[in-house]
């Protein structure tokens, strides 16, 4: 096994031409905190980000920012705070999660697209990245986007590498468009709802035309622990005016205990990380998309193999936390899933299971031939994270 | 002639022309059928006035199941397909060709399902953007992005060209705002790409389709996001006396941590043809005028214009007119919305739509000045100075085949400006035929060949929209499609 840690593109190109000449598939890597996300990989050859690093453009009065793909999002994210302002996404550290150590970084965010509670209020990361360069499989550098907020020029390749896992390029530069950040932030908190009356709560406050910035319900452990979270960020004069209507309006929910800033931020963190489902350390971990008020539908229907389950979104993204016999559950969830209409990901599993069941959701037949075809398109001799997202792809 | 160039039609398509009409005429009524020379002339061009070509027949399906008989028909045919929405494209994207087939979505025009629970609607391609926004207004609830065409352009061709509008500094474009299509492949599979439910389980195919131009699929229903509209929403108007001073205080204001709902600029010639028309009460006697939007409660939206204000005053701003009553927000608006229409009303112009770094602004303003007058020509700036999305609408008179030259040859310069300062060619209307020829001062060869290979991934014949955004020479090869065709 080899590993390489290009310092600059032209160096990854020549590792990845090499590595096709050789047929010889690469493991690529950021910080290696989501090694255990995905299908495993049979390749032993790595292709790391850690030498590609550095703020490549910041322009605060243009809300842009980019930089190479090693650089970790806590740079990034200092960098922004200390101009007032952070990448609206609230980037998911899944340290925790994988029990790993290492740094996330700007590339592994983007290939894993991993959107934290803002997502449903402020769009996903591939709603806020504006433009990616990337190591085709090929060994080309090509570019797509640029640093500009509104462009339509060609095909937006930027969207189709984020959340390839690897699969379609090995990404070098990533630039993001960035928010300011929120004078403060006040959550209010719900308890003992069951989940229907709970995602009743949180839907009923997102019609509102109140922003609402984060709504999640953690079920926990037992009865009576379940807490209902809403969050309002901006101006303090403004938050404070709309706490005082929102918690009205959810009158019939119960009274709304409010949470400063710093009191919920570890809750919204836990969410971030897919680790307020406070899951066992063994426990599968599997990460549901679904329209919001089917959530909890889907919970109650997969009752019988989740152990533990918390809502994000507004209900519309689901975690549950399964035994990780068998197939982790994976038949139960695909179907239930199938019939509430959505997509399930198998984020965390021992590998195993992980070889053995499908990790993403399968795209119908004629999808995954278009799946195939894209990706001989960017990677003909599959060097490139082969078989990551689907085998054979 | 500078002229864009057409690729010559294929005889041997021209020639099946008849057995080609009669295998439509087999597949669909006769009221969707368009054949004859005059009504075909109706879908001769888009908001690319100035080229026309006649294509070899239109269809107008009713549903899904329709478009995909004719798509399996057509590619088995081996035959080209120019999909249309309202056909308001600027930058040629609907423009046919003689031996294409236009497949317009006109006909699939209804409202399928509205679910405020969740904040979606699903709606055929052939709805207007405005007609969403209309079905889900009665609960206080609309469709974010809000092209100045709104009225007229469908929401198959927002998605095909990833349209944007003035609101969309807040609320993103087209993209941030599409959850799910149904979309006919060429060999006419239906897919569902997406849905309800937030973001893809593989790859994000949804992102790929939107802002694809007709070149991946027809799209023939959508799911899109609605939401609650703020409790308010108030326009201040401010005019500078130099471009400068109105450039900085944008950025200053952004720098406060201010996001507007919508930060628009227009110039003094755009200022002048807008208030003739539009009577809004735009100052004359200014350089550069900003309308500035916020949003929210009362009391939010007084705190956050008392913001604006002071820091437009620190600029030196020279009129200052906030809206007090419905009336005069809507004539604010009147005036910018109708740019482009009350353009039209005083010369031909060409519309661009490039976007630059927003710092700039000042030093791109002065060369598209010097761009113009160095062709004797006219421009009226109009822009998303949030964004940086640039309109400089190039003025010329349409019966001088030689101004119309050096009007496409000012713009191209416009355009190459954009991308040297750090920007693109086009920040919403898309490339089309307009912009395709100069797609490779964005774009190195590796850039574009990448593209055309992920697009041959849907189209591997090159049936679809084929003589839009890639040059036309430097093309990959179309291949043999792979499977016999569809019976
Ligand atoms: C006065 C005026 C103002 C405008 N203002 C704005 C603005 O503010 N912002 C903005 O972004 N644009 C603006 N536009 C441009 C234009 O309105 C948009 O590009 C709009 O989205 C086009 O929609 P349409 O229905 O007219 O599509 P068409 O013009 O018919 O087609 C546009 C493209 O979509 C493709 N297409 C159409 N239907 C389908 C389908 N079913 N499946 C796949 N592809 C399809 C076509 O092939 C073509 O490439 C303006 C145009 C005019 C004339």
């Amino acid at each position: 096994m080899s590993l390489h840690t290009p310092t600059t593109e032209a160096e990854a190109c020549a590792v990845v031409a090499e590595a096709r000449a050789a047929r010889r598939p690469l493991q690529l890597r950021g910080g290696g905190t989501r090694a255990g996300l995905g299908r495993p990989s049979n390749a032993t050859d790595v292709l790391c980000s850690a030498g590609l690093t550095g703020i490549t453009l910041y322009e605060p009065s243009e809300l842009v920012i980019g930089a190479r793909a090693g650089t970790p999002v806590r740079v990034i994210e200092e960098t922004l705070a200390a101009r007032g302002q952070m990448l609206p996404v609230e980037p998911a550290d899944h340290r925790r999660l994988y029990g790993t150590a290492g740094e996330p970084t700007a590339g592994g965010l983007v290939a894993t697209g991993a959107s934290g509670p803002r997502r449903f209020a402020a769009g996903a990361i591939r709603d806020q990245l504006i433009g990616v360069r990337f190591v085709n499989g090929a060994g080309e550098a090509i570019k797509s986007g640029g640093r500009v907020m509104k462009n339509v020029t060609g095909l937006d390749l930027v969207k189709l590498q984020c959340g390839a896992h690897g699969t379609l390029g090995f990404l070098t530069e990533v630039v993001f468009k960035v928010v300011p950040r929120p004078e403060t932030a006040l959550t209010l908190a719900l308890h003992g709802l069951d989940d229907a009356r709970a995602v009743a709560a949180l839907t009923l406050a997102i019609g509102t035309p109140f922003e609402i910035t984060g709504a999640a319900h953690l079920p926990g452990g037992g009865p009576g622990d379940a807490v209902t979270l809403l969050r309002l960020e901006g101006f303090q004069a403004s938050v404070d005016d709309r706490a005082s209507r929102l918690a009205a309006l959810l009158g019939a929910f119960g009274a709304a205990e409010r949470r400063d800033a710093a009191s919920a931020a570890p809750l919204w963190e836990g969410l971030r990380d897919g680790v307020a489902l406070d899951a066992r350390p063994d426990a599968a971990v599997w990460r549901l998309s679904v329209a919001p008020t089917k959530g909890p539908a889907v919970a109650a229907r997969l009752a019988g193999v989740a152990e533990r389950h918390a809502f994000d979104w507004g209900g519309g993204l689901l975690w549950l936390a399964v035994d990780p016999a068998g197939d982790a559950g994976a038949a139960a969830v695909r179907a239930a899933v199938a019939e509430a209409g959505g997509h399930a990901t198998l984020v965390r599993a021992p590998e195993a299971v992980r070889a053995a069941a499908d990790v993403f959701e399968p795209p119908a037949p004629a999808l995954r031939a278009v799946t195939a075809a894209i990706k001989a398109s960017c990677d003909p001799e599959r060097v490139l994270n082969p078989g990551r997202m689907y085998g054979g792809v | 002639m500078s002229a864009i160039a057409f690729p010559a039609p294929d005889p041997s398509i021209l020639a099946r022309r008849p057995a080609i009409l009669a295998g439509l005429a087999a597949l669909l009524p006769a009221e969707c059928l368009v054949t004859s020379e005059d009504e075909r002339r109706a879908f001769e061009t888009d908001g690319l006035t100035a080229y026309r070509q006649v294509p070899l027949a239109v269809v107008l399906p009713r549903t899904t199941e329709e478009v995909s008989r004719v798509m399996a028909f057509l590619h088995g045919q081996g035959v080209k397909v120019i999909p249309r929405g309202a056909g308001t494209s600027l930058c040629g994207g609907a423009i046919p060709q003689p031996d294409a087939v236009v497949v317009g979505v006109g006909k699939l025009n209804r409202i399928l399902d509205l679910d405020f629970a969740n904040r979606t609607a699903r709606v055929e391609a052939g709805v207007t953007n405005l007609a969403i926004t209309g079905a889900v207004a009665h609960r206080g609830f609309f469709y974010a992005p809000d092209p100045s065409s709104q009225l007229a352009c469908t929401i198959a061709g927002n998605i095909a060209m990833n349209s944007g509008g003035a609101h969309c500094l807040k609320y993103g474009v087209t993209t941030n705002n599409v959850l799910g299509v149904r979309m006919v492949m060429v060999d006419g599979t239906v897919v569902d790409i997406g849905g309800q439910h937030m973001d893809a389980g593989g790859l994000d195919l949804l992102g790929l389709v939107v802002g694809s131009e007709g070149q991946l699929g027809i799209v023939t229903e959508a799911t899109v996001r609605i939401l609650r509209a703020a409790e308010g929403a108030q326009p201040v108007l401010f005019g500078f006396d130099s471009v400068e001073a109105a450039g900085d205080t944008v950025s200053a204001i952004i720098g406060a941590g201010i996001v507007p709902v919508a930060m628009e600029y227009m110039d003094k010639v755009a200022i002048e043809i807008c208030e003739a028309f539009a009577h809004a009460g735009y100052p004359l006697d200014v350089e550069a005028m900003l309308i500035i939007e916020v949003e929210g409660s009362p009391g939010d939206m007084t705190e956050q214009l008392r913001k604006i204000i002071a820091i437009a005053r620190e600029h030196g701003v020279k009129t200052i007119k906030e809206s007090r009553s419905a009336a005069e927000t809507a004539a604010i608006w009147k005036g910018r919305k109708s740019a482009f229409g009350a353009t039209g009303r005083v010369a031909d112009y060409i519309c661009m739509d490039g976007t630059i770094p927003t710092g700039r602004l000042p030093e791109v303003l002065r060369r598209i000045r010097e761009i113009t007058d160095g062709y004797g020509l006219k421009a009226a700036n109009v822009f998303h100075a949030g964004d940086g999305n640039l309109h400089p609408l190039v003025l010329y008179n349409i019966n001088d085949p030689r101004e119309q030259e050096k009007a496409e040859e000012a713009g191209n310069d416009i355009l190459r400006l954009c991308v040297e300062v750090g920007g693109c060619l086009t920040g919403e209307h898309g490339v089309g035929i307009e912009k395709r020829d100069l797609m490779g001062c964005q774009f190195d060869r590796a850039d574009l060949d990448q593209q055309m290979r992920v697009r041959a991934a849907f189209d591997p014949a090159w049936l679809l929209n084929p003589a839009k955004v890639f040059p036309l020479d430097g093309r990959l090869p179309p291949e043999v499609p792979a499977r016999p065709a569809a019976a």
